[in-house]
């Protein structure tokens, strides 16, 4: 009795928002996924017409010149460009939004490589094969994997990105190749009076990607093949042990914790880091700017991993077709337009932006202009996708909680580990 | 002295706008009431519509999503389904800790997952309400006497107060971030090598400190509007009787300034309580400063229906305190004429 | 000594001790005002210096101005790179005016009905309007936006305009009714009985003697649309997008680069039309404040 009566307001409710959201697909989240995401993705797969190119700001201007010049070759197909802001958080919750409203213009987009999992779980992205198939034979392995859920591609790896080691010249004879190596240098910063070692620290998505190779590199991994997690093994612990005994040492400077990219980026210019651990945007600005003191001492090399180069996190974006487009023969074109090697060499050139293809890494003319190129792409080969999950959100929250309190030292390693475990299961599990 | 004073002065421009009725009492009552509320009807439309649209429908709509499981993996296919009916579990999940465990029961959520953090933003959003409201109705108060004085540079202050509210939240957050970090301005002004977003209390100082200067002129400005309705000839002949300074604060300023200052509290409570920005930008969350709203925002991107349970709880929340202030504090703008209505009835 | 010349001594004592009084009390004024601005304006100091400091030198510590340049003004109104700043400005100049102004008509109609007439579901009206603020932000955004896309709102100005008007109008319906109850109303009976309309005896008595309360509201409406954010990020496009979107879009010439300085010159561009509009404002205020007095 008590139960109906109370059933009453709520069943009144729900045919009230039946009526409300019936256009709106209920905001669940993709929760039509499963049934309809095959009849949209099988839809438009002939169409040619206009379509709209969305990504994040375009900060070098790289992307309206090649529209530019893609819309002069195929008048009929023009592409409109619809940028987002340069916010990863609000690209990511712009592209759910529309792509929850089954947006038909958003056609062709930008994903950040840890999106891929958790779009394509929601049935938003073409999965790129018969008729929509790529060649990926020339890319670099890594961002084809970071592109792939379940063994399917689901975008066409665009930009890649991959952690450096920078290191000072002047007081480094021979950089280490791994992380105990470079531990035993950092008598050389005590002795100059500065920081030894430094990444990202502050609780954040950086620290996701600190922590991840911290992990890998030691030989461990977040999720196993299956997408479980699997950090209760002498690996991770290690890995995650390092950066704990290493922030407890001294040998990774207190404020460390506070350091985003930009931070640390300053520290070192500044000559208050022996080791910097950032991405290759790094060399450009610390070899330019007139306040940097490194500009003549700059060494780079491959992170320090357990026997030798270590395992980058991979960044980068990748560029996708959503299953509500209607012409998704242009958006194909347009995919491998950006995957020619002559407009990933323009996005090296023009924007810093580190190729997808292997063969560029070895281009001299780019070499000259982007020293860190070998380095990188040692980087970027032994790279590990960051977690490959649907879940992502929720992983990487689990892994910065953790591990930012294992590295202040107000958990064991092993408790931050076991947490981390539990909490990444408990988020698969699904709510 | 000072009791002859009293509330006399006071009272009256206060209540002497109280209630004054269009037509004569007795006769007819009950058709002024209907006609008046006809007008009332009519005037007030336009706000609840407006609202309707932008806030009630949203609320629903969160209510009825709450109610339902978030999308789950479909192991063999790896592509979401609809999660179903969740009846409480959503709330559960918050108020109760309790999270998904592998074999499909529940078990206490773990650190690092957002349940887990429920009851702890709860008390953070509480400790940052409470300080940065108390501290913004005293900065603010004291803004508003200095300005309301006559003095050469008064708009030359007044246009200055204005300046850090005139900053959007996003500048103002990263010029915070910018002033707070390691190498920053704030450290090398004061010689310290404070860790600003790196340990529990300054976190947490550094987040109150932005709000703070943020949002006091808001405070000042509503108060100072409330001090300009005091007429001048109020203070004089209280000069007159002999009124020291703080008698005529406490027995003038404080009473005839309520109305406004309760209004200026109640919303600075409302939207302290639903803070976001600093501390997302500054600190990310970290050492104790996630507030509800990070939390709300935070789950949002992991799914969607327990984020409208949290929301929904939020809500409450937020009611809950208004209404309490509202009932205890006298933050009501209309308690004498309801009385009035009620009291005739 | 006789009492009447001691009682002399005493009375110039007396104003003596009151006019050192005042003069400490000016002083005093003059030091609160010192430090007010020292708070409010050191920050927005530290914010316009380093706008105009060259980006190479942004974590620069020293005080003063240092590697002046115009750079960043130019970086954040280059459409080149796509920021379109200047369009922004107008935007939320646009923006900010419609929601002020609708937000205060409407408010007032309501705030007057809530304060002088009487009526039933007074509480529940009431409740209704401060319940309406207390949701959290971030859960309105997908709502708004499954609604705004089903009726092709998307991309339009009214799109941003009627959410601002919503999250304005609880704070400008309840300031204005606040206000309204301590008004002197038997002067609006006192007009009626002149011969004036009702309308006219609010219009020519009651809204003069609001004007402070209804300018500091307008200030307060205008710069919370200004400052409004998480919802033009996601429902502006590049035509309609504010002046905060704008700014938090703003990149550096590399990845993961925050070009610090080129937002606080966004920032410090920003607070100018707010400056001046509060100088101008401050005369009505003014005058709101005399007309008090007046009566």
């Amino acid at each position: 009795m008590k139960k109906s009566k109370f059933l009453l307001p709520v069943a009144t409710a729900g045919v009230l928002a039946i009526t409300l959201s019936a256009c709106g697909g209920g905001g669940g989240g993709g929760t039509a996924a499963g049934g309809s995401g095959g009849g949209d993705a099988a839809n438009g797969l002939d169409g040619r017409g206009p379509i709209t190119y969305v990504q994040g700001k375009d900060n070098s201007n790289v992307v309206r010149p090649l529209i530019d010049k893609w819309n002069a070759a195929h008048p009929n197909e023009q592409v409109t460009f619809k940028e987002q802001t340069d916010n990863a958080d609000q690209q990511h919750d712009d592209l759910v939004q529309n792509f929850q409203a089954k947006n038909a213009n958003y056609d062709v987009a930008s994903v950040d490589v840890v999106w891929t999992a958790e779009f394509a779980a929601k049935g938003w992205l073409q999965p790129l094969k018969d008729k929509m198939a790529l060649d990926t034979s020339k890319m670099l392995k890594p961002t084809v994997q970071a592109a792939s859920y379940k063994g399917t591609l689901y975008a066409a790896p665009e930009s890649s990105d991959g952690g450096i080691l920078y290191y000072r010249k002047d007081l480094v004879p021979t950089p280490p190749k791994t992380w105990d190596e470079m531990m035993s240098m950092c008598s050389i910063a005590t002795a100059n009076n500065m920081g030894c070692y430094s990444g990202q620290f502050k609780k954040y998505e950086g620290l996701t990607v600190n922590a991840s190779e911290a992990i890998n590199s030691a030989g461990g991994s977040v999720l196993d093949k299956d997408g479980k997690p699997s950090l209760n093994t002498p690996e991770a612990r290690a890995g995650l042990g390092n950066l704990a005994k290493a922030y407890a040492g001294g040998q990774i400077p207190k404020e460390a914790i506070t350091f985003q990219e930009e931070e640390s980026r300053q520290a070192f210019q500044d000559g208050k880091l022996l080791f910097l651990r950032n991405w290759p945007y790094v060399y450009n600005l610390a070899t330019t700017e007139g306040s940097s003191k490194v500009k003549d001492v700059l060494g780079m090399t491959a992170l320090p991993g357990k026997s030798g180069p270590g395992a980058s996190s991979l960044g980068g974006h990748s560029a996708a077709v959503s299953v509500y487009s209607k012409n998704k023969a242009t958006a194909l074109d347009f995919l491998k337009f950006l995957t020619t090697e002559e407009t990933q060499k323009f996005f090296a050139t023009q924007g810093s932006l580190a190729p997808v293809l292997g063969s560029l890494y070895g281009d001299a003319e780019l070499v000259a202009k982007l020293p860190y190129l070998p380095v990188l792409k040692t980087s970027i080969e032994n790279a590990v996708p960051r977690p490959v999950t649907p879940f992502y959100p929720a992983v990487t929250k689990a892994i910065q909680e953790n591990a930012y309190a294992a590295i202040k030292g107000e958990k064991t390693v092993d408790a931050a580990l076991s947490d981390m475990q539990k909490s990444i299961e408990s988020a698969s599990a699904g709510q | 002295m000072a009791t002859e004073l009293g509330p006399t002065p006071v009272k009256e421009p206060a209540s002497g706008g109280a209630p004054v009725r269009h037509a004569p009492k007795g006769v007819g009552e009950d058709n002024v009431i209907a006609s008046q509320g006809r007008w009332a009807a009519w005037l007030l439309a336009p706000t609840i519509i407006a609202l309707g649209i932008v806030i009630v429908y949203p609320i629903i709509s969160a209510v009825i999503m709450s109610f339902q499981k978030d999308a789950g993996l479909d192991p063999e296919t790896g592509l979401f389904v609809a999660g179903g009916a969740a009846g409480f579990s959503n709330y559960a999940n918050w108020i109760f800790q309790q999270c998904a465990a592998p074999d499909g029961g529940t078990v206490a959520c773990p650190p690092g997952t957002l349940g887990a953090q429920f009851w702890s933003a709860t008390g953070t959003t509480f400790f940052f309400t409470i300080v940065t409201v108390t501290l913004e109705t005293v900065l603010g108060f004291w803004m508003a006497m200095i300005m309301a004085r006559a003095f050469k540079g008064r708009s030359l202050v007044r246009a200055a107060v204005l300046v850090p509210w005139a900053i959007p939240t996003a500048v103002t957050a990263k010029l915070w971030l910018f002033i707070f970090a390691f190498e920053g301005i704030g450290n090398k002004l004061f010689s310290t090598t404070i860790l600003w977003t790196g340990s529990e209390w300054p976190a947490r100082w550094a987040v109150i400190i932005a709000d703070v200067w943020k949002t006091t002129p808001f405070m000042a400005l509503l108060i100072l509007a409330g001090l300009q309705m005091i007429p001048a000839e109020v203070y004089e002949a209280a000069k007159v009787d002999g009124a020291s300074a703080w008698q005529r604060f406490r027995m003038i300023t404080l009473p005839l300034v309520k109305p406004a200052l309760m209004v200026a509290i109640l919303f600075r409570t409302l939207d302290a309580l639903r803070m976001f920005d600093l501390p997302y930008i500054l600190t990310g969350g970290a050492n104790n400063t996630t507030t509800l709203s990070i939390l709300v925002i935070n789950q949002i991107r992991q799914g969607f229906n327990a984020a409208a349970a949290l929301s929904t709880i939020t809500f409450i929340i937020i009611f809950l305190v208004a209404f309490i202030f509202v009932r205890f504090l006298g933050a009501n703008v209309v308690e004498q004429q309801t009385g009035a209505a009620k009291g005739k009835k | 000594m006789t009492a009447a010349t001691e009682l002399r001594a005493r009375q110039d004592r007396g104003r003596k001790v009151a006019q050192n009084r005042e003069k400490w009390a000016s002083g005093r004024t003059y030091i609160s005002a010192v430090v007010i601005l020292i708070w409010c304006l050191a920050p927005a100091y530290w914010m316009v210096v380093t706008a105009f400091r060259d980006v190479g030198y942004t974590y620069d510590t020293s005080v003063l101005p240092t590697h002046v340049t115009l750079d960043n003004f130019r970086t954040a109104f280059d459409e080149s790179f796509g920021n379109h700043f200047g369009q922004a400005l107008l935007n939320s100049l646009f923006i900010g005016a419609v929601v002020t102004i609708v937000s205060l008509l409407i408010g007032v109609f309501a705030a007057y009905a809530l304060a002088r007439l009487n009526f039933r579901f007074k509480y529940l009206v009431l409740g209704f309007i401060l319940g309406a603020s207390m949701f959290p932000g971030v859960a309105l955004i997908t709502p708004l936006f499954q609604l705004f896309t089903t009726i092709g709102w998307m991309g339009t100005y009214q799109a941003l305009i009627i959410p601002n008007i919503s999250f304005v109008l609880p704070l400008t319906v309840y300031t204005m009714t606040s206000f309204f109850r301590e008004m002197p109303w038997e002067l609006e009976e006192a007009a009626r009985v002149d011969g004036c309309t009702q309308g006219q005896a609010f219009r020519r008595v009651i809204m003069p003697l609001a004007a402070p309360a209804i300018f500091t509201t307008a200030i307060l409406a205008f710069i919370s649309s200004w400052n409004e954010f998480l919802i033009a990020s996601q429902l502006s496009s590049d035509k309609t997008q504010p002046v905060t979107v704008a700014i938090a879009s703003f990149a550096g010439a590399q990845p993961n680069q925050i070009p610090y300085t080129a937002i606080m010159a966004a920032g410090t561009i920003v607070t100018i039309p707010l400056v001046v509009l509060v100088l101008v404002f401050q005369r009505k205020i003014v005058a709101g404040l005399t007309a008090g007095a007046v009566k």
